[in-house]
């Protein structure tokens, strides 16, 4: 008992630990925030006392809600989650020895509305396989997936870089680095960086890309437009893509689309399959969606003598 | 295109008569010539300059068609000579050979040349002569054709050699021939020069004006020199310039961006006075301002203008004309070295062009028999008036026709800082409309802050975002309103980098944009994209980083990173819904028909 209430407890305390730095915005982006729920749960899986799937799923369930609440514009939480909830019917489907369990086609809306047949409880519990190991490796495997989804991604460069390309870029996309280092090794093209104020990271990202050895220039966010027009794709990563295709991305990324659009440059998105929501959000919703941070960066306290009618914007 | 049409004419006249008196006319239009580089954006409105300019600089056109005469005259020499000799064989030396195959200015030639003959034979008749007038006139006919050609071919040698002995006999008919015929040689030349360049060129048919058209349409559109910085010819020359006019040279940025080589940039490491000569011919108010251009104090184009104009005046206060010269003359070329400093310290904006040329044109038309107190006089209040009519009046009338476009309940985007967008806002604030305002601002100037303490210290309720945060902020707006710094001919708006992002943002919102422009920010020049002629600020700007992050403090060691800052960019008008001037509220594309009617009202 005792073992098994400090085992709790330290998951607890691990869930709340997620839970804080989720709010106090500790993660430098969305790869690491799912890889560390991803470990996380794969910790409550190991950890907690279940019984059978059912059991299971609802932990992991209460779990992801309490990770979901601390910061709800991170999707690939919930993604994550989800995630595992399918892996565990997966795997728990594939152990009872179901042929068709675990397929897409049992999902499909017309088996969901013609077949009145089994609802599923998964709450038989599995004693021929442990079913526990089966699902922690399961976990491994999203886990490698994860870790190697930049480099299958960029592995992909070449077919979508010609030589002599002037190719836009904006803020510092973990993806789109490595996608255009790895075109770099054989191809001669030029990067255009747009800054992004007031975070910046596009500067760090032109750091990196001539060390490289890319030819980079630097742009300010003012200038996407007046650019445009000598520009012949524009690469950019996100942090997620909605169920209608949209993204939610760094700010200013609307402004580079529509410039794009104007002057016909295609976009391309390079994002991991984590990344993929089943969420809409549209922008009318900016609460649901967006973050705010303070606006001292913007504009500083210090500056504000005397201008008492001021509010400002930092998103 | 009368405009056009005229001008070479006169300009060609006019140096013709130069190259006759003496070489200081020559010298006045070069003059004139080198003006036209400075005042870069007017090369559309001054062809008389630029035709100048080709004309009198390089004094080709006439070496090279002397030189195109021959080739052009052989096919007509030949076929007058052809038919002579066939008129010397049956003996008619009467009949003019006026049908040669050739074309009508050839013809012409002929013509001048019977006429010669029928003038010699006349005098010839009362000296006396018999049968041999024929071959006399023939021999003559024949001579005259070998003297009009300044080398021979092949069968006016062989005629020349073959006649040599008979020509010799006649000399006094010769003498008084080259008298009276010298004149209708040389008449005759000159048709035949106008004739070959109108035959080089390709357009036959119409006589006389054919020569002077084919010329002006022959000469080229001279590309002003701003945007040929990435020529080595082009350097040079404007080193020689800043010599000559000893304006010390401001070092070229060593890392350029490749998109943007053919324009000008500087390095900000030395200052743009430090070689000029302390007993120098540069005026103190144009050194300062100059300085206060290179160190940015100074910025927006109104506010340029008005310190350009301010600085002119102290300059005429403190003129006088040097005995024995011409104000006009004198006083614009003391003016020049000026110009060509202030566009070294930062290229001339399109409003202190404008002004520099309409008061150049006031210097150049100044009347001689006005002393020099009544000049300046003149000029003082011919400032004065500019200033008062065109930025002053312009925008209080501007401001009046936008706030019937204000409406209570508002919610107004404004981007970076323009003094008349603040005059229209702070006016309606003034008529107690009730709206708000955004400040919209972008790296690395930050010119918002500005315009947002300059509200805010009237009273509206403001707020502030970056430039990236416009889509956010959009759905919120009901209306913008832009400054501009210049409008071109095609109905563009150039404007601080980052607008033409603002309406397109705006466009696809469907939020009204509303441009307000005075109408000597007008300018004939076109351009469609913010490439082609832009002005290239100091890299460094984009390090520097209010708090102490600066990722990129060391670039220039990087072989492979370069930094570009642009100041300006195009707005298609597309994008733009009204532009509020003060003759009115007109959309983007009358722009040209407005710089028509000033051009009209000028003239």
């Amino acid at each position: 008992m005792p073992a098994s209430d400090q085992n709790s407890v330290e998951l607890e305390e691990k869930v709340e630990e997620l839970n804080n730095k989720l709010k106090t915005g500790g993660f430098t982006g969305s790869y690491d925030i799912a890889n560390s729920t991803l470990r996380l749960l794969r910790k409550v899986i190991a950890g907690s006392k279940w019984n059978n799937a059912r059991e299971l799923m609802d932990r992991v369930k209460s779990v992801g809600k309490l990770i979901v609440a601390s910061q709800r514009s991170e999707t690939s939480v919930g993604n994550m989650v989800r995630r595992v909830l399918k892996l565990i019917r997966e795997e728990y489907a594939r152990c009872r020895g179901n042929p068709e369990g675990g397929d897409v086609q049992s999902e499909s809306l017309h088996r969901m509305f013609t077949d009145n047949a089994k609802t599923e409880d998964y709450s038989v519990p599995i004693l021929n396989v442990d079913f526990k190991a089966v699902v922690i490796e399961a976990v491994n495997e999203i886990l490698i997936e994860l870790e190697n989804s930049a480099d299958n991604i960029a592995m992909q460069a070449l077919e979508h870089i010609h030589s002599d390309e002037v190719i836009m870029t904006a803020g510092r996309s973990r993806t789109v680095e490595k996608f255009l280092k790895q075109a770099a090794r054989k191809r001669r093209f030029q990067v255009i960086v747009v800054e992004c104020a007031p975070f910046y990271h596009g500067q760090e990202l032109a750091w990196s890309l001539a060390d490289a050895q890319i030819d980079t220039t630097v742009i300010t966010d003012s200038a996407v437009f007046a650019i445009m027009s000598r520009v012949n794709k524009v690469i950019i990563g996100t942090h997620s893509v909605m169920a209608n295709g949209g993204l939610k991305s760094i700010n200013g990324s609307h402004t580079i689309a529509l410039a794009a659009k104007y002057h016909s440059v295609p976009m391309i998105v390079c994002a991991s399959m984590f990344k993929l929501s089943p969420v809409y959000l549209c922008s009318s919703d900016q609460a649901a969606f967006n973050k705010f941070v303070s606006p001292h960066s913007v504009l500083d306290f210090a500056d504000e003598e005397g201008m008492p009618h001021l509010t400002s914007t930092d998103c | 295109m009368d405009h056009q049409h005229v001008t070479p004419q006169t300009q060609k006249t006019t140096k013709k008569k130069n190259k006759k008196k003496s070489p200081k006319g020559v010298q006045q239009q070069q003059q004139q010539c080198s003006d036209s580089q400075v005042v870069h954006d007017s090369e559309c409105s001054e062809p008389q300059a630029t035709q100048g300019q080709y004309v009198t600089s390089k004094e080709q056109p006439d070496h090279d068609i002397i030189r195109q005469v021959p080739e052009q005259q052989q096919p007509a020499a030949k076929g007058n000579k052809d038919q002579s000799q066939s008129a010397e064989n049956t003996g008619q030396s009467n009949k003019n050979p006026t049908t040669p195959p050739a074309d009508d200015p050839a013809n012409k030639e002929a013509l001048q040349q019977s006429r010669a003959q029928k003038k010699l034979r006349k005098q010839q008749r009362k000296a006396g002569g018999g049968q041999t007038e024929g071959t006399q006139q023939q021999q003559l006919g024949q001579q005259q054709q070998h003297n009009t050609q300044s080398h021979g071919h092949g069968k006016s040698d062989h005629h020349a050699k073959s006649q040599g002995n008979l020509v010799a006999n006649i000399d006094t008919p010769v003498v008084q021939k080259s008298k009276v015929e010298l004149k209708a040689e040389r008449r005759a030349k000159q048709e035949a020069q106008r004739a070959a360049k109108s035959a080089e060129q390709g357009k036959g048919g119409k006589k006389g004006d054919v020569g002077m058209l084919a010329g002006s349409a022959a000469v080229p559109k001279r590309v002003p020199d701003q945007v040929r910085a990435d020529e080595e010819k082009v350097q040079k020359k404007l080193a020689r310039k800043l010599e000559k006019q000893q304006v010390p040279q401001r070092i070229s940025a060593q890392k350029k961006v490749k998109l943007f080589m053919h324009l000008h940039q500087y390095e900000k490491t030395t200052s743009p006075t430090q070689g000029i000569l302390i007993n120098g011919s540069m005026h103190p108010a144009m050194l300062r301002l100059g300085l206060q251009y290179a160190e940015g104090f100074i910025q927006g184009s109104n506010a340029r203008c008005i310190a350009l104009l301010y600085a002119l005046k102290q300059v005429f206060s403190d003129y006088s004309t040097p005995p024995h010269k011409e104000l006009a003359r004198e006083l614009d070329a003391k003016i020049k070295p000026y110009i060509t400093f202030l566009n070294q310290c930062r290229p001339l904006s399109v409003s202190m062009g404008n002004a520099i040329k309409y008061l150049k044109m006031l210097i150049t038309n100044m009347p001689p028999e006005l002393s020099d107190d009544e000049a300046k006089k003149k000029l003082n209040k011919a400032i004065d008036t500019y200033y008062l009519e065109k930025i002053q009046l312009a925008g209080t009338a501007i401001s009046n026709f936008a706030i019937q476009k204000i409406t209570d309940g508002d919610v107004i985007l404004v981007y970076a800082c323009s003094s008349l967008i603040q005059k229209v806002l702070c006016a309606a604030k003034d008529k107690n409309k009730r709206f708000q305002v955004i400040v919209v601002d972008s790296r690395p100037k930050l010119e918002g802050k500005e315009m947002l303490r300059r509200l805010v210290k009237h009273g509206i309720t403001c707020s502030y975002v970056l430039i990236n945060a416009i889509s956010y902020i959009m759905p919120e707006v009901s209306k913008v309103i832009l400054g501009a710094h210049a409008l071109l001919a095609n109905g563009y708006v150039m404007s601080r980098c980052g607008s033409s992002q603002i309406t397109l943002m705006a466009k696809s919102y469907n939020v009204p944009v509303l441009v307000c422009c005075e109408t000597y920010k007008f300018c004939e020049r076109v351009q469609t994209d913010s490439f082609v002629s832009n002005e290239l600020g100091d890299p460094d700007d984009l390090v520097r980083i209010d708090y102490n992050k600066a990722p990129l403090a060391d670039w220039r060691e990087k072989k492979y990173l370069s930094l570009l800052n642009l100041v300006y960019d195009v707005t298609p008008p597309d994008f733009v819904n009204v532009v509020i001037t003060e003759v009115g509220m007109i959309p983007c594309t009358s722009v040209p028909v407005v710089l028509r009617v000033k051009n009209v009202e000028a003239n």
